[in-house]
C-alpha cells in the first residue's frame, strides 16, 4: 500500500497544527460558529445531534493492521468503543469530545491517516473497487490512480471551497463495485482504440434529493491527461456550478442544465488550455505508485475447495463471504459488519483490534472498506479460510450474508445525524428479525437494500434493488420503499412502489415483494432482473392489496 | 489612517483608494465630484473599480490619468476583463462570504493564462485561514480585519509542503517530484 514519505507527513503533521490552533480560538471565541464551521467541516467534524462526529479518511478503503488497531484504540479511548464504516469507506467516530479532536488527529497522523476533506464542499475521498488488483478480470489495479487523485486533491487550493461536495470513484474492472456511475466523477480504466489503457470520464451522476445516473464525458483520455482533466471538470464546475441554492449546487444539476454536450465543449475548451501543462503525469510517477501496490509475496498454490466435506455453516459462509482471486490458491474474505442486532457498518474497538490482527496472519497485514460496510482480507490462502472462519464466528463476523437481503447498506439515521427524518438503524433491526431464515435468503439470491434515513441518501436507496427512505409525517418516522435499483455497471435509479408505510409495516412490505418475486422469477433470474422485465405494477398491488395485519 | 493590508507577504498602508469610498469622500464636495476628481483624501492613491464601475464607462476609465485597479465579483468572467487587463496596475476578486470560492480559479486564470504579474488582491471575507490556499493560487494583495494581519502573515508557512504544482512564489509550475 502507498506509505508516506517526508512530504505527506509534513503535511498531515501540519494540518494537526493548523487545526489545533483553530480549535483553539473557537474555544476562546476568537471564531463564531460559522467561521468555525467552514473550518472544522473540511477536516471532517459535524456537529451531530449527540456530540461531535468525526470522520477519519480511508484512502480508497485500504488500511494497514497497524492503522486500524489505531482506529480501535481511538474508538476507545476517545469515543465509546465503536466507529461505524461508511460507504466512502471512510470511518466515523460519534461521540468524540471537540477539544479532543486536535489529539485525535495527531495520533492519526502518526499512522499516516488524517481527517482532511472528508467533509465540507470540496473534493472528498477517492473510492474505487474493495477487489482492485485481485479480481480476476480488472484491466489495472486502480488503486495507484486512486492514489495520483487523492494527493492532486488534497489541499488542492483553486478547489477548496466548491459549490457544493464532490466525489469521485475509480474502477478498472468491468463490474463496477464502486457505484461510480452515481459520483460526481467517475473514472473507468478503459482499454483506447490504439489498445493502450487509459480512462472513460463520467461525470453528474449523484443521489440525494436529485439522483441521476453518471454520463460520458470522455470516452477515451489517454492516462497522462488524467489530472489536467479533473482539473477542467473542477474549474468548470467550481465557476459555474450554482451557489444560491444547496439542493441545486452539486455538479449533476449543472451537467443537467447545461446537458453533457456543452458541459463537455466547456470541460474540453478548459483543457485544451492546460492539457500539456504541469499536471501531467508521467510514466515514471505512474511507474513510482504501482510499486506502492506490488502484489505481496503470494506462495506458490493450487485451488482447492475448501468446503468440501465440511458442516453447512462453513460451506454457506464460504460461498457467500468470499470472492475469487486472481492467483490460485488465494481468496478474497468478507468480514460481515451486518450482525442481526448490530448497526451495520459498525465495529467495536474489540473487533478491530481483531481483525488487524487476523489481517496479520492470514492477509498480508492488510484490510479493506466496502462501500457496502463490510471489512474485507483481500489474499487469504483458501487452505486457512476454515480456522480463519472459526476465529470469525466467535468474534461475531461471520455472519454469512454478503449480497443478501440483510447484507444492508444503512446510514446512521435518527439515532445520530441531525440531517435525518426518520431511523434507519431501527428498522434494519427490525427486518433482520422477520428475515432471519439463511435458507430463504439464500434462495433469494442476490439482492441488495439500501436505507437512508433522509433525502440526503447517504445509504443510496435509489440504487438499492429495494431502497427505503425515511420520511417524516407528522413527526411520525415512515418509509418510502423503491424497487429496481441497481449501483454496479447496469446503475439505475429505483421506482417508487407507492405510499410510504408505516415503520412496523416495513418488513411486512418486502416480504410481499419479495413473494411477487418467488412467484414470477425465472429459473436463475435475480430480483433486479424480474423488477426490470415485470415493472412496478405487479409488485405495488401486492404490498397494497390488503392493509398490513397488526 | 489609511488601510492595513497584507502584500507579498508584509504588513503594509494601502495606496489604493476604491472609488465607492472616494465618492463617499467626495459627496460634499460637488465641485470635485463633478469634475470627476476621485480620491481627494489620499492624492496619489490609485481607484479602485468594480468591474461593472468598469465596463458602465469604458473610455472614460481608458483616458482616466489616475493608475486603476479592477476587483472582480465571482459571477464576472476573467475572459471578459482579459482584453483590458494593461490597462490596470491591480487586479481583484471579491469574496463575500467564507464559502465563496470562485475567487481561486479567477485567481489561477489571471496568473496562468493571461499572465497577469500585477498586484492580485483579495478582498471581502478574507481571513488567515485563507490566506495559504489564496497565495498557492497567486494572490499576493489581502485585505484582512487588522487583527489577523500578523497572523495572517505567518500563515503562508502554515503548511511547507504541497502536491500541487502553484504558481506563488514565482515557481515553475511542475507536478511535485520525489
Amino acid at each position: 500500500m502507498y506509505r508516506y514519505d517526508a512530504i505527506d507527513k509534513t503535511l498531515v503533521n501540519e494540518r494537526v497544527a493548523q487545526f489545533r490552533d483553530q480549535t483553539r480560538r473557537f474555544l476562546n471565541g476568537e471564531l463564531n460558529d460559522d467561521e468555525f464551521r467552514h473550518l472544522r467541516l473540511r477536516n471532517g467534524l459535524y456537529i451531530q445531534r449527540h456530540a461531535p462526529m468525526l470522520r477519519v479518511a480511508i484512502p480508497y478503503g485500504l488500511l494497514s493492521s497497524v492503522q486500524l488497531r489505531t482506529l480501535g484504540r481511538i474508538a476507545r479511548r476517545y469515543d465509546r468503543g465503536y466507529g461505524h464504516f461508511t460507504t466512502r469507506q471512510n470511518i466515523q467516530y460519534n461521540w468524540p469530545k471537540l477539544e479532543e479532536v486536535p489529539d485525535i488527529l495527531a495520533e492519526l497522523a502518526a499512522v499516516e491517516m488524517h481527517a482532511i476533506q472528508t467533509s465540507g464542499n470540496c473534493i472528498r475521498n477517492t473510492t474505487s473497487d474493495h477487489l482492485a488488483g485481485v479480481t480476476p478480470n480488472e484491466l489495472e489495479d486502480p488503486r495507484p490512480w486512486c492514489e495520483i487523485i487523492r494527493q492532486w486533491s488534497t489541499f488542492h487550493p483553486e478547489f477548496t471551497y466548491l459549490p457544493r461536495k464532490f466525489k469521485i470513484a475509480v474502477t478498472g474492472a468491468p463490474q463496477d463495485r464502486a457505484a461510480s456511475l452515481v459520483h460526481d466523477v467517475g473514472v473507468h480504466i478503459v482499454r483506447g482504440p490504439a489498445g493502450d489503457l487509459g480512462f472513460e470520464i463520467l461525470a453528474g451522476g449523484g443521489l440525494g434529493r436529485t439522483p441521476i445516473i453518471g454520463q460520458v464525458v470522455r470516452e477515451f483520455l489517454p492516462r497522462e491527461h488524467l489530472l489536467s482533466y479533473l482539473e477542467a471538470v473542477l474549474r468548470v464546475y467550481n465557476l459555474e456550478g450554482r451557489r444560491d441554492n444547496i439542493h441545486k449546487a452539486r455538479i449533476k444539476i449543472l451537467v443537467k442544465s447545461l446537458g453533457i454536450e456543452e458541459f463537455r465543449r466547456r470541460v474540453e475548451a478548459q483543457w485544451e488550455s492546460i492539457r500539456d501543462g504541469a499536471l501531467r503525469v508521467d510514466e515514471a510517477e505512474v511507474v513510482r505508485m504501482r510499486g506502492f501496490f506490488d502484489p505481496p509475496a503470494y506462495r506458490k498454490l493450487v485451488n482447492i475447495d475448501p468446503a468440501a466435506g465440511k458442516e453447512a455453516a462453513f460451506r454457506a459462509w464460504y460461498r457467500y463471504n468470499t470472492a475469487e482471486h486472481k492467483i490460485p490458491g488465494y481468496r478474497a474474505v468478507y468480514v460481515s459488519l451486518k450482525k442481526p442486532d448490530v448497526a451495520p457498518g459498525d465495529a467495536t474497538d474489540e473487533q478491530m483490534d481483531l481483525i488487524a490482527d487476523l489481517s496479520d496472519r492470514y492477509s498480508f497485514g492488510e484490510v479493506r472498506v466496502t462501500h457496502t460496510q463490510n471489512l474485507l482480507f483481500a489474499d487469504v490462502e483458501q487452505e486457512k479460510t476454515f480456522e480463519l472462519w472459526q476465529t470469525l464466528v466467535r468474534a461475531g463476523l461471520a455472519t454469512p450474508n454478503i449480497g443478501t437481503l440483510t447484507d444492508m447498506i444503512c446510514c446512521p439515521g435518527l439515532d445520530f445525524c441531525s440531517l435525518a427524518n426518520a431511523g434507519s438503524i431501527d428498522v434494519a433491526k427490525l427486518i433482520n428479525d422477520r428475515f432471519d431464515d439463511y435458507d430463504y435468503l439464500y434462495d433469494l439470491g442476490e439482492l441488495d437494500l439500501k436505507m437512508s434515513g433522509c433525502m440526503n441518501a447517504c445509504g443510496h436507496h435509489h440504487v438499492g434493488n429495494i431502497g427505503i427512505l425515511g420520511v417524516d409525517k407528522g413527526g411520525e418516522e415512515w418509509y418510502q420503499i423503491t424497487i429496481g435499483g441497481a449501483a454496479g455497471a447496469d446503475a439505475s435509479l429505483g421506482s417508487v412502489i407507492g405510499p410510504s408505510v408505516a415503520k412496523a409495516d416495513v418488513a411486512e412490505t418486502i416480504a410481499r415483494l419479495l413473494d411477487v418475486y418467488v412467484e414470477q422469477r425465472r429459473p436463475d433470474e435475480r430480483f433486479l432482473d424480474t423488477v426490470r422485465r415485470l415493472g412496478v405494477k405487479p409488485f405495488k398491488e401486492r404490498v397494497y392489496a390488503a392493509p398490513v395485519a397488526a | 489612517m489609511p488601510r492595513q493590508l497584507l502584500r507579498d507577504g508584509r504588513i503594509a498602508a494601502d495606496d489604493w483608494t476604491y472609488l465607492t469610498e472616494a465618492a463617499n469622500a467626495d459627496a460634499g464636495n460637488a465641485e470635485a465630484a463633478k469634475a470627476g476628481v476621485l480620491g481627494s483624501a489620499h492624492p496619489s492613491n490609485g481607484i479602485i473599480l468594480t468591474f461593472d464601475q468598469w465596463r458602465s464607462d469604458v473610455p472614460r476609465w481608458r483616458a482616466a490619468r489616475e493608475r486603476l485597479g479592477v476587483i472582480l465579483s465571482p459571477a464576472d468572467k476573467v475572459e471578459q476583463l482579459a482584453p483590458d487587463l494593461s490597462r490596470f496596475d491591480l487586479v481583484g476578486a471579491e469574496f463575500p462570504g467564507p464559502s465563496e470560492g470562485r475567487g481561486y480559479t479567477q485567481g489561477r486564470l489571471l496568473r496562468e493564462r493571461y499572465a497577469w504579474r500585477g498586484e492580485l488582491r483579495a478582498t471581502g471575507y478574507v481571513r488567515r485561514d485563507q490566506v495559504f490556499f489564496l497565495a498557492r493560487c497567486g494572490f499576493n494583495s489581502f485585505e484582512l480585519p487588522d487583527g489577523d494581519l500578523e497572523a495572517a502573515a505567518a500563515a503562508f508557512s502554515t503548511f511547507t509542503a504541497r502536491y500541487q504544482p502553484s504558481n506563488d512564489l514565482g515557481l515553475a509550475l511542475t507536478l511535485q517530484h520525489r
